[in-house]
């Protein structure tokens, strides 16, 4: 992860794709979220999402797989620059999570993150806040998941 | 009896747990969905803000939820989950971790789109076995009614 001062507001990054298959849904269901519309096709297909969906926390668990990917990633090119790297400290929480339509088994979703704004924590000298905006699509372009999150970044000063 | 839209009150619903958590559960989620240093090597998770080994915050979500499941969705007339008002984490999940979650109903109101339903504010407490308190959700989930709602005219 970069320091605070590198944060990008506005700019929107697309942090890949990750096909939900039916085996994939049904072992994380099983582990944590062992109801009939995650682990069965048949019951699935009579409740209200209309087939075998992924656990809300399966999307969101998706979504930090994704993004550590693309964190190491952003690591190894600044690195590549001879830019100095730090690593990033914990996050504080979410708000306002939204699962708009069931990620169903078969769907490709791809997610994005925009960094909104930062700040510098009163409270820790060398640290600093960002928040941004999560989101992610499915194949037909349809909003399946919407969060706003924060992380805890040391500052370059 | 399965639990329907009118059995959640305001108020405390209930307490779920004890639920064991290893230093293998934590690498294994750390492993598929967080591999961060600070999640999966001691060494490294020294020199983080956590001081230690430390579970993933979605791996605390996705244990709070198997509470849940277990607690209560799996004997009530569950339609599924609509999202998360808040999330707070507030401590980290350590290795050997005995949790247990407290769950108090905020608020019950039957779905003005789905009449057959209503929807449950739900906020949910994490603990360790010393009492500390890991994370804070508030949640909202749609539930049967057991009632059919009378005709209501204009009142959509």
């Amino acid at each position: 992860m970069s320091y605070l001062e590198d944060t990008e507001i506005g700019k929107r990054r697309c942090l890949g794709s990750f096909t939900f298959t039916a085996e994939a849904i049904k072992a994380f269901a099983r582990k944590f979220d062992p109801q009939p519309f995650h682990l069965d096709e048949e019951a699935a297909r009579k409740s209200l999402f209309g087939g075998l969906a992924a656990s809300g926390w399966h999307t969101t668990a998706v979504y930090m797989k994704l993004l550590v990917a693309d964190i190491t990633r952003d690591v190894r090119e600044r690195k590549a620059r001879g830019e100095t790297v730090a690593p990033s400290g914990p996050s504080p929480g979410f708000t306002n999570l939204r699962w708009p339509r069931p990620v169903l088994a078969g769907d490709t979703i791809t997610y994005f993150f925009e960094a909104t704004s930062t700040r510098p924590l009163a409270s820790r000298p060398g640290w600093g806040i960002a928040f941004g905006k999560t989101e992610a699509f499915n194949q037909r372009g349809e909003l399946v998941l919407s969060f706003e999150n924060s992380v805890f970044l040391p500052r370059r000063s | 009896m399965t639990l329907m839209f009118e059995d959640f009150k305001p108020g405390h619903f209930g307490k779920f747990g004890p639920l064991h958590v290893s230093r293998d559960d934590i690498i294994a989620f750390a492993s598929e969905f967080d591999p961060q240093p600070m999640h999966l090597d001691e060494e490294a998770a020294k020199s983080s803000l956590a001081g230690g080994l430390s579970g993933s915050g979605w791996h605390m979500c996705a244990l709070a939820m198997r509470m849940q499941v277990d607690g209560i969705l799996s004997r009530a007339a569950s339609l599924g989950g609509l999202g998360v008002d808040e999330a707070k984490w507030l401590a980290p999940l350590r290795p050997g971790d005995d949790l247990t979650l407290e769950v108090y109903v905020e608020e019950a109101r039957p779905s003005k789109s789905r009449p057959d339903s209503g929807i449950v504010k739900i906020r949910s407490e994490l603990f360790n076995a010393s009492g500390t308190r890991l994370m804070m959700l508030v949640t909202n989930a749609l539930f049967q009614r057991r009632t059919p709602p009378a005709a209501q005219g204009a009142d959509r």
